[in-house]
């Protein structure tokens, strides 16, 4: 009986979530084929909610990847994130620790960051950013003025959960 | 989190935390674009199904208009403005068209010389137009000048340096100028190859062409064009050109437009680079025989009213060509493998996957995989394709295993900050080398977010017009509807595949009962439209034939005045009902002719034209008020 309810509610879950998996994969199935390029499934990861670090892509990638093709299969992709949620293998982080996080950067504490100090934090720490990520970072978030970037004002950017 | 024994310890953790918020929030923006993109070429290529969709109702018209009483058979052939055969001279009279002292753009002297195309440069920077007696007489000349060419021409890279492939340019006079600023001119150092579409859904069309025309005409030896599946009068109806054309010359549009299509159907179909690299238009099938292409008669085929839907292989062509009547069973299945053939090379999209399909989505040509791509080379010991007739992200893209490469160079093609444009240089190593560019409005660069946000506003507005067209030829009776019944509908109906639920939130308003409150979506697009009673089944039906009725009704406005007369009115709705399996008797057609408000000459407007098509259907007006009775029944009761 215990069995039966599981599976059941297991089920129930799956409809729902099929629907948003399917979606985020239709997006970029560009061929309409049911495959995706790997390099989108990070893109995919986080449109979905989720938090993964570059290393855990990594891996979730070589196990789903089509025998090196570059291309996933829907078959392959599905079972494998219904694995992830079920697991809750990335979970997402939450955005109070955002705001501590920049604190902890902002040494002297004046509520903002100039752009060398982000730029050297995010390009020698954790896991880099690439040229094009920094460069895309600073134009969005550096105070044209004062050329500062003010992290209190950049949050509610980065959290704003639109519904796309 | 950040309690760490060491400060560095934290300040790495912080950096990691902000890292993955950042790359989160990059990849839902993605994803937004991702959805924008979905939504333009949706729209895009229901569009040209559409388009296919209407040859199939000329087909239809052609197969039964002897059982049409009255002036049937005259009124087809004026339909059709039928195959004068382009390789005959049509009467062009140019020389007697008298320019004015006051007209300052260029005047052109054939032969043409370098004077001449810089004279054209200038004066399309300085937004002007060329007289129709230069137009009319640059194209006569071009016309001479395709006659001599064949279907397939050949270049060998002994001759130059590095060639430049160019694809879709679609009147982006903007593109075509960058190009030529940052890669040269065409000349003796400087070849290009245009690879088609040139024409239609840009504002610049006529100078476009007009340049790619001069400079043909200039260096013929130096600059190629292959045909696209725009460069179609079909396809010109429908997409703007044949508008720009009658805006830009009210007097000799006419004129001009004939010649156009004339010339269009003489561009060579395609080319080949030192026997190693085909350049097409849209791409090939399993049946493309590359001996069979240059043996034919391309001008022939003057556009696609000549097609029948795919995956249907019709033999009843004998209208078509008159003169060939007598042949018939033999030179119909001719015809039919030659127009099958073109169509392959214009309007055929590469896929993943091996095998070759029907292409449902453009409705035309096929889908190729890379086992098709593979066989085709071999066979002619070719080592590349260049296709255009997709855009593309980066201006360019490789697939079968680096065998086919699409280049696209209309920039911002969907919206600013859309896509980039691109180019391809060839040298004698025949290795690919890509150029891109962005024509720019702003000199101020945009962030990812501006611009997807930009394209996102452009792409909803653009589904909320389709919707709103498809809302005045259906009204759903309570103006509410479940959420599913909404987006079944408008799969079925606009036919496009897109994900309504996920974009419901930007398209329609929920009732507090959850359902969808369907005028919601048009709340900003203007004041409200009374709306017509119509039934669902009929509706939906006009609405799918929708453009096709604005098309015939472009057609038998021949002077593009935007007016016809009414007795061409009741021919056309004989055809149509006909077509739509509906019978009506003429006395019906007539109370209609006159129950409609047109002017004292007896003339209608286009509106008034999609008003007759939508509100007269002794049928639908019996059950309307029959449902309405049952709904007020309901009610009370």
């Amino acid at each position: 009986m215990a069995e039966n309810s599981k599976s059941a509610e297991a089920t129930v879950l799956n409809t729902k979530i099929l629907k948003k998996l399917k979606g985020a994969f239709q997006a970029f199935d560009t061929k309409s084929d049911n495959t995706v390029d790997i390099k989108e499934i990070g893109t995919i990861f986080y449109s979905l909610g989720f938090f993964p670090t570059q290393a855990d892509l990594q891996k979730f990638t070589s196990e789903v990847e089509d025998e090196r093709s570059g291309y996933i299969h829907w078959d392959r992709f599905l079972p494998a994130m219904t694995k992830v949620l079920l697991e809750d293998k990335f979970p997402p982080i939450a955005d109070e620790l955002l705001l501590q996080a920049f604190e902890v950067l902002d040494i002297e504490k004046r509520g903002y960051l100039k752009p060398e100090e982000l730029t050297n934090y995010m390009t020698k720490e954790g896991e880099p950013f690439t040229q094009e990520e920094m460069d895309e970072m600073l134009t969005a978030f550096t105070d044209e003025e004062k050329k500062h970037i003010y992290y209190k004002d950049v949050i509610p950017h980065l959290t704003l959960e639109r519904k796309m | 989190l950040f309690c760490s024994t060491t400060s560095r310890g934290s300040s790495m953790k912080a950096a990691v935390l902000i890292q993955r918020w950042y790359r989160r929030y990059m990849a839902r923006l993605e994803m937004r674009r991702r959805y924008t993109w979905n939504i333009f070429q949706s729209i895009e290529y229901a569009g040209e199904q559409d388009q296919l969709q209407l040859s199939s109702f000329f087909t239809f018209m052609l197969d039964n208009f002897t059982q049409l009483n009255g002036n049937g058979p005259d009124l087809i052939s004026q339909l059709l403005d039928p195959v004068v055969d382009p390789w005959l001279d049509r009467e062009t009279c140019y020389n007697l068209i008298h320019v004015p002292e006051s007209y300052t753009g260029p005047r052109l002297s054939f032969p043409l010389s370098v004077a001449d195309t810089n004279a054209l440069l200038s004066a399309f920077k300085d937004q002007q137009t060329l007289h129709a007696r230069y137009v009319l007489q640059l194209l006569y000349e071009t016309k001479k000048l395709l006659k001599q060419m064949p279907n397939i021409v050949h270049l060998s890279t002994s001759y130059y340096k590095e060639i430049t492939i160019c694809g879709d340019l679609h009147g982006r006079l903007d593109d075509l100028l960058l190009i030529f600023y940052k890669n040269g001119l065409p000349s003796a150092e400087t070849p290009y190859v245009f690879n088609g579409d040139f024409v239609d859904r840009g504002k610049k069309s006529v100078e476009v062409v007009i340049l790619l025309f001069a400079f043909l005409l200039l260096y013929p030896d130096y600059m190629h064009l292959n045909r696209g599946n725009h460069e179609d009068h079909i396809m010109n109806l429908r997409y703007g050109f044949t508008k720009e054309v009658m805006q830009k010359y009210k007097t000799h549009g006419r004129e001009i437009l004939q010649l156009f299509q004339d010339v269009f159907s003489l561009l060579p179909i395609a080319t080949v680079i030192d026997g190693k690299i085909l350049i097409v238009h849209g791409g090939i099938s399993d049946q493309t025989d590359l001996d069979f292409l240059s043996s034919i008669e391309r001008h022939k085929v003057s556009g696609i009213n000549q097609l029948w839907p795919p995956g249907v292989r019709k033999n009843n062509f004998l209208h078509i060509h008159r003169q060939l009547s007598s042949f018939f069973v033999l030179v119909n299945t001719f015809i039919c493998f030659t127009l099958e053939q073109i169509v392959d090379i214009l309007w055929s999209d590469p896929k993943i996957q091996d095998g070759c399909s029907p292409n449902t989505f453009r409705g035309g040509g096929c889908y190729f995989g890379p086992d098709v791509t593979q066989r085709l080379l071999l066979q002619h010991g070719l080592q590349l394709l260049i296709r255009s007739h997709e855009c593309k992200q980066e201006g360019y893209e490789f697939c079968h295993n680096g065998k086919v490469i699409t280049i696209f160079s209309a920039s911002n093609y969907y919206e600013e900050g859309s896509n980039r444009g691109a180019y391809v240089k060839l040298g004698r190593e025949l290795v690919p080398r890509f150029y891109q560019y962005q024509v720019s409005r702003t000199t101020r660069k945009l962030t990812l977010t501006q611009r997807v946000r930009a394209a996102e506003g452009s792409a909803l507005r653009a589904l909320k017009e389709k919707l709103f067209s498809f809302y005045i030829c259906t009204r759903l009776a309570s103006g509410r509807v479940s959420v599913c019944e909404w987006a079944l509908v408008l799969e079925s109906v606009l036919r496009l595949d897109l994900p309504w639920r996920t974009l419901r939130p930007h398209l329609a308003r929920l009732a507090p009962d959850g359902s969808l409150e369907y005028q919601s979506c048009f709340e900003d697009m203007g004041p409200g439209i009374p709306l017509p009673q119509v039934t669902p089944n009929l509706a939906e039906t006009l609405f799918r034939y929708r453009t096709d009725i604005e098309i015939i009704f472009n057609i038998i406005d021949k002077d593009h005045s935007g007016l016809i007369s009414i007795e061409e009115f009741r021919q056309t709705w004989r055809l149509f009902s006909a077509h739509l399996g509906v019978a009506i008797d003429d006395s019906a057609i007539d109370d209609l002719a006159r129950s409609i408000d047109f002017n004292k000459d007896g003339s209608i407007d286009f509106t008034e034209f999609l008003e007759a098509f939508r509100v007269v259907h002794k049928l639908d007006s019996k059950d309307q008020q029959l449902h309405e009775k049952m709904d007020g029944e309901k009610r009370t009761g």
